[in-house]
């Protein structure tokens, strides 16, 4: 496969195949993102760690890290970077290329949440959170998702009863009209990227 | 005067029947009671927000931001693109600026495009937050000149979150300690809780729903400040900040053996009911954990 040429280099298939990759060689381990994101304390290696890990071409450990996932996309490490680095997007990008590299830990909740949102998104051209929060709830069988449910029960209820909720929404609900063409421009989209960052 | 015409993002989570419905509800009264109009972009779709990363590229999620642009270059010539959510407007505003940065993302945009038959001409200015069009393009003086009933009595923590404060910011507001929005309170009539230290924290975003443990304490100590500092209320710009700290404040309660029972509202409503409009025009009805206080002054 042509990942081949990146043997022993994960720095440079980083910067080739990782959105935003390029950034991560200007690292220089200050640690202020370490100290700055609020999920500091769940994550085994925290950005400036990852980074560390890039450079020190430790490509098996870092895509099956679970700590990208952890990314909540708040910004604080980017405002505060010294270097600027656009270390949010970087996270996404290691985490999209370990799941296309098949490498998430198996069952991480928020790596399977983020593709229903995704999947849930593309189908309609809009969110229907109603069929979201199911496919969340019963992820790991009918009978984990009953008792997910009722758990969540006075949740559910009270925002049902402010209208914020609605269960019509199990029919089809919200959707854009022109399906097909965005379908197509997502297909292709997805085709052009993935013949730039070789992911087969 | 013309009336301000802006070209309008709502994003999935304000429709009808979904979690932030009284953002839109409430955004719409507001926009009529200050004489600006909104055009919404026709067959707008999902901007990706921030958890899109995991099932799609840069591409696809850059792809979902132009088509939108695209569409109102389209219907809504000339007019600024303005959003109500933190995350639809930073997903635009994030696309645009990676477009104009890099030829092949733009290409490769265009080619996506047209499958959709439409382009990306680049001719929209920046996606703005529908704060910054109260903020810049109104002002807190103006804003103050139209209150009919002032927000008396009411202590209100502002609640501004991540993605409405980072990367982008307002202009001229610091990342670690903006204050818009008790500018905003204030010229609504309201009490703002200045100290207020827990008004950037991340309210743990998606992990909400799929990591619970881990966000819970972030929403906690976002309230329990609030009532430390003796709000009444909290207050926020941003919809998922609005749900999480609401609509798991019983969870927080179980999990922590707290006693929370504070209301959240949005901006939008806070204006609306100053300005006003009834507790339905500021739909107070969508409050999971009732706003009684403004409930109280909207019905004077
Ligand atoms: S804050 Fe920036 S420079 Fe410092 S360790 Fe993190 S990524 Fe590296
Ligand atoms: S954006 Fe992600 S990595 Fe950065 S501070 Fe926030 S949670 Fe941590």
């Amino acid at each position: 496969m042509s990942i081949e040429k990146y043997r022993r280099n994960f720095l440079k298939e980083v910067e080739e195949r990782v959105e935003e990759g390029h950034w991560v060689k200007m690292c220089m381990q200050c640690g202020v993102c370490a100290g700055s994101c609020p999920l500091g304390p769940h994550w085994e290696h925290t950005p400036q760690k990852i980074f560390m890990m890039i450079r020190a071409g430790k490509r098996e450990e870092v895509l099956t890290s679970d700590s990208m996932w952890m990314c909540t996309s708040c910004y604080n490490c980017i405002v505060r970077c010294p270097r600027k680095l656009p270390i949010t997007h970087i996270m996404h990008g290691l985490a999209y290329l370990a799941k296309r590299e098949g490498l998430v830990p198996k069952n991480q909740p928020t790596a399977q949440f983020g593709q229903m949102f995704w999947d849930n998104l593309v189908k309609t051209g809009r969110v229907n959170e109603l069929k979201l929060s199911l496919g969340m709830y019963f992820k790991d069988g009918f009978g984990q998702g009953i008792k997910n449910a009722m758990a969540m029960q006075s949740v559910g209820l009270g925002m049902m009863k402010a209208k914020r909720l609605n269960p019509m929404e199990i029919m089809g609900g919200h959707g854009i009209k022109d399906k097909s063409g965005f379908s197509a421009m997502l297909k292709k989209a997805r085709e052009l990227e993935d013949a730039r960052r070789k992911l087969a | 005067m013309a009336k301000k015409q802006y070209s309008f993002y709502p994003g999935c989570s304000s429709q009808s029947g979904a979690s932030s419905s009284n953002y839109l509800t409430s955004t719409q009264s507001m926009v009529k009671l200050l004489d600006v109009q909104l055009n919404e972009i026709p067959d707008w779709n999902c901007c990706g927000a921030s958890i899109g990363y995991a099932g799609g590229g840069e591409l696809p999620r850059v792809a979902l931001s132009a088509r939108n642009i695209a569409l109102s270059e389209q219907h809504n010539p000339g007019q600024e693109i303005v959003a109500t959510c933190a995350a639809c407007w930073l997903a635009t505003r994030e696309a645009k600026e990676r477009l104009d940065h890099s030829a092949t993302l733009l290409a490769e945009t265009n080619e996506a495009l047209k499958e959709a038959g439409l382009v990306f001409k680049n001719e929209a200015p920046a996606a703005r937050h529908m704060v910054e069009v109260l903020i810049d393009d109104i002002g807190y003086e103006t804003l103050k000149s139209g209150v009919k009933k002032p927000l008396e009595g009411i202590k209100i923590a502002g609640y501004v979150g991540c993605q409405t404060n980072r990367p982008f910011g307002i202009d001229g507001e610091s990342f670690e300690n903006p204050m818009y929005l008790d500018k905003l309170v204030e010229s609504m009539g309201g009490e703002a809780i200045t100290g207020y230290d827990q008004k950037v924290t991340c309210c743990g975003g998606a992990l909400a729903f799929s990591e619970p443990e881990k966000s819970q304490k972030q929403i906690k100590d976002i309230i329990e400040s609030a009532y430390d500092h003796g709000a009444d209320m909290i207050v926020t710009p941003c919809p998922l900040c609005q749900a999480n700290t609401e609509i798991y404040q019983g969870e927080v309660n179980k999990r922590y053996g707290t006693k929370f029972n504070i209301p959240v509202t949005y901006y939008s409503q806070l204006i609306t009911v100053a300005y006003g409009g009834s507790a339905k025009d500021a739909a107070l009805d969508g409050q999971i954990i009732r706003a009684t206080k403004l409930e109280e002054i909207a019905g004077k």
